[in-house]
């Protein structure tokens, strides 16, 4: 409903306001609309505020400041997504703690005898949680210890700026392929193949990395472009069964996956991409000229590269596709109903064809991150690691919207950052960042399951189901 | 409605409560010491390559060396990191750096590059790899010339066979596997040269560096279709060096009824597989003792020499064949005696083996 009146105009944002009375209070059309419609269908009385009348918080709201503070709160406390997606991530913590205390058999043994000595069980248990999650924190944000050493001189300054650096350094990747993932989303495809096409970008990049002699910033441009080919070349392929057979994009993307992923492991091995003398799988290194050069000097504790300068400006670039261009407005057209789209004249199958091209290239631009940058300079069978894949939770998370993708990329970054200290000094199994990753989710993928337990008001919960299912 | 919505939530936590409480009912233990200070021990860290701590091979391998060490020497305290990916590499290993371990594992060789750039910029710090040798010289290298127990594993499957036909196959073209290939397919023809019979090898060409891979490590139906396939041939002993996909070929040797047997590698298979009675033996790959060693050694404050570092030979049973198991009474007495012979000519160097994926 929303969407559809969403792509209705080419630009929500700059819709006139006035059209509608009452909805100066809120910034969008859309957003007044559905908060009116969660009125509508949910019980407003919950959360201590004033009951107001399906219709009265539409033509009430001229009322001045007092007002508008009761809906801020009436909104922040119903539904809406953040409220949603702040709590699946307490949600997700709690349980994780809980995962932590069971998983360590010293604490779990003193939950035996909790009603002789409660103590015992509460400090161990607050103990190893606080550290888990204590080490997370360093790991991802800062370590005031390294602050702190900083600040009495007898530290450098990087130990304190390393963990934001490692937190942007898993960051980067994802953004590209969470962004791949969710413009194919917004088009009405579910790209399952970021995977793939990143896998197909980090061979092509590093190739031009290694086989062509060019002069240093030229050489760069050309091998980040190679992966941006190479990606849209593995996104080409099922756009254009989609369009010209129909077949589905699941099922092309999964399949072309597997593809992706032999053919990495065939080439690494051939001539004249092995690197010689290394009897273990992995090929040349790239040249010096073709890599991302880091941001912060060439310490080592500062991985952060240029990749996450190139994400912030890929987001930029998608979110301006699609809500400010003509390709766009057909996109989120074809997404939203390919019938009725093509009833207005635009052509399918070109525009799935193209989504599908430019998410490749998108996905592209994450392998070429990978091998480019600070994290490998040679191709070896697990280069790419997951990024494709964690693509697809990157996209959910940030509801499929281009910045929204980049805060949801950033924090499982810092996941993938602190989890990696969480490992190292707290001993807590690094799956444990998997499963918080795979709970925020599950949580945002089940509004209703986060509004049941916190008790939330109804308001956009369809819809936020809706937009979470449509297109599977 | 909300006041029932309270009382569900006031009922859950009741019956959560009675439920702990019948089972939290237990006696807190009397004593309490605090354990005894952990600051003045040696630490061994070991960060995995991306196969992770269970992948029945050399990260299985190496862990278990860090325990043995622990074992022997108390003052040794041990503990490892898994990396999911590449990019993991860098931080576990400068975060266990930072972390002042005394002695910090890297396994594999993939993990070269990363532990060359984090040793070169802490030149203090003693590190080991598995399986590679680094320019830097604090990175103590532990390399296994396998090709010679495969030479042994060869010998015998000739000598067994009853179809004069073996086969094997890899995992991967790389040279960590077909370094056991090599030694496996000269063994062969040195049975043939001695014997003057014309035992054939399946799945592996050493003069092409040719041969049978199922490109994987771990899905057991890939291992078990490429043996398929060179039972089919006539095989009746097959060597699979495909780590985890192995387990496919001997689960259905064990069913096949005596009709092919397997030589395993890496790990004794009668104590890494529960295949033990398909399995005629293992070429033992000794990453264990080697870390062992290594960080025992180091442990007592001596110095571990870059050059020559270690090379695991069949001399100082860095490889080795393991025990004939439950082929014990099947194997000839003459052929035992053929292949210790063979084993001490190896040893004194009477013989070479060689393989293009040989460590230098």
């Amino acid at each position: 409903m929303t969407d559809v009146n969403e792509s209705g105009s080419p630009s929500p944002e700059k819709s006139p306001v006035g059209q509608r009375s009452g909805a100066e209070a809120v910034a969008t059309v859309g957003e007044a609309e559905r908060s009116a419609a969660g009125s509508a269908s949910g019980p407003a009385e919950s959360g201590g505020t004033p009951p107001g009348g399906p219709g009265a918080g539409l033509t009430d709201r001229d009322g001045g400041g007092q007002q508008l503070l009761r809906m801020f709160v009436q909104n922040l406390w119903s539904a809406n997504t953040v409220t949603v997606t702040v709590l699946a991530i307490v949600l997700a913590t709690l349980i994780g703690a809980v995962l932590i205390i069971v998983s360590d058999p010293d604490v779990l043994a003193t939950w035996g005898y909790f009603t002789a000595q409660p103590s015992d069980a509460l400090n161990a248990s607050w103990a190893v949680v606080s550290e888990a999650y204590a080490n997370l924190f360093k790991g991802a944000v800062v370590d005031p210890a390294a602050v702190q050493a900083w600040a009495d001189g007898t530290g450098e300054w990087q130990p304190v700026f390393a963990p934001i650096s490692e937190t942007l350094t898993y960051t980067a990747p994802l953004v590209f392929t969470g962004l791949a993932v969710s413009l194919a989303f917004r088009g009405g495809l579910f790209n399952i193949g970021a995977q793939g096409q990143a896998t197909i970008g980090v061979i092509l990049a590093a190739l031009a990395g290694f086989l062509l002699p060019l002069p240093p910033v030229v050489h760069l441009i050309v091998a980040v472009l190679a992966g941006a080919l190479g990606g849209a070349i593995w996104g080409f392929v099922p756009g254009f069964l989609k369009a010209r057979t129909g077949a589905h994009e699941v099922i092309t993307t999964i399949m072309l996956n597997y593809v992706s992923f032999s053919f990495l492991a065939w080439i690494i091995v051939q001539n004249g991409v092995h690197e010689p003398g290394r009897p273990e799988a992995i090929s040349r290194p790239v040249d010096g000229s073709a890599q991302l050069p880091q941001l912060l000097g060439s310490d080592l504790r500062l991985r952060v590269h240029l990749g996450i300068v190139l994400a912030v400006a890929a987001t930029w670039a998608v979110h301006w596709l699609l809500n400010r261009s003509t390709f766009g407005f057909e996109l989120r057209a074809v997404g939203a109903n390919p019938d009725a789209a093509r009833t207005a004249g635009i052509s399918v199958g070109r525009t799935y064809v193209l989504v599908m091209v430019i998410a490749g290239a998108l996905s592209g631009l994450g392998g070429a991150n990978m091998v480019l940058g600070t994290t490998a300079t040679a191709l070896t069978p697990l280069v790419v690691a997951q990024i494709g894949f964690d693509g697809i939770l990157v996209a959910l998370l940030g509801r499929v919207k281009p910045w929204g993708v980049a805060l949801a990329a950033l924090l499982f970054g810092a996941l993938q950052a602190g989890g990696n200290r969480m490992q190292s000094y707290a001993s807590i199994s690094l799956e444990l960042v998997t499963v918080l990753q795979a709970l925020i989710v599950i949580f945002i993928a089940a509004p209703a399951l986060v509004k049941a337990i916190f008790g939330l008001r109804a308001a956009r919960a369809a819809r936020l189901s809706t937009s979470m299912a449509k297109g599977w | 409605m909300r006041s029932v919505r309270g009382m569900r939530v006031v009922s859950v936590f009741a019956v959560g409560g009675l439920a702990l409480g019948a089972a939290a009912c237990g006696e807190a233990p009397s004593d309490s010491n605090a354990g005894g200070a952990a600051a003045d021990k040696y630490t061994a860290c070991m960060v995995t390559d991306v196969g992770g701590i269970d992948d029945k091979s050399f990260n299985t391998s190496a862990w278990a060396g860090l325990e043995a060490a622990k074992a022997a020497d108390s003052n040794i305290d041990i503990k490892y990191v898994a990396s999911k990916a590449q990019a993991d590499y860098e931080p576990n290993l400068t975060q266990y750096v930072n972390q002042d371990c005394d002695f910090v594992l890297a396994v594999g060789g993939l993990m070269g590059e990363a532990t060359s750039k984090i040793a070169k910029a802490n030149p203090d710090q003693q590190f080991g790899i598995v399986d590679a040798k680094l320019p830097e010289s604090n990175v103590f290298p532990m390399q296994f010339d396998t090709a010679q127990a495969g030479y042994l594993a060869g010998y015998l499957a000739a000598g067994m066979t009853k179809t004069g036909k073996v086969g094997t196959y890899g995992g991967m073209k790389i040279g960590p596997v077909t370094i056991f290939m090599d030694g496996f397919a000269d063994g062969v023809a040195q049975y043939n040269k001695v014997k003057g019979k014309n035992v054939q090898v399946l799945g592996w060409n050493k003069a092409t560096q040719n041969g049978s891979f199922t490109n994987d490590f771990v899905k057991q139906d890939e291992g078990r279709k490429v043996s398929d396939a060179l039972v089919a041939q006539g095989a009746d002993v097959i060597m699979p060096v495909a780590g985890g996909a192995g387990l496919g070929t001997t689960a259905a040797a064990q069913t096949s009824g005596g009709k092919y047997s397997v030589i395993w590698v890496d790990v004794d298979g009668c104590q890494s597989t529960p295949n033990c009675p398909a399995l005629m033996t293992t070429v033992v790959k000794n990453i264990t003792d080697a870390v062992k060693d290594a960080v025992v050694t180091a442990a007592k404050g001596e110095k571990l020499a870059h050059d020559p570092g270690f090379l695991g030979t069949l001399a100082n049973n860095g490889v080795s064949l393991a025990p004939y198991h439950e082929f014990d009474s099947k194997v000839p007495a003459e052929l035992k005696a053929e292949i210790d012979k063979l084993k001490a000519d190896i040893s004194s160097g009477a013989i070479k083996v060689t393989s293009a994926s040989q460590p230098k």
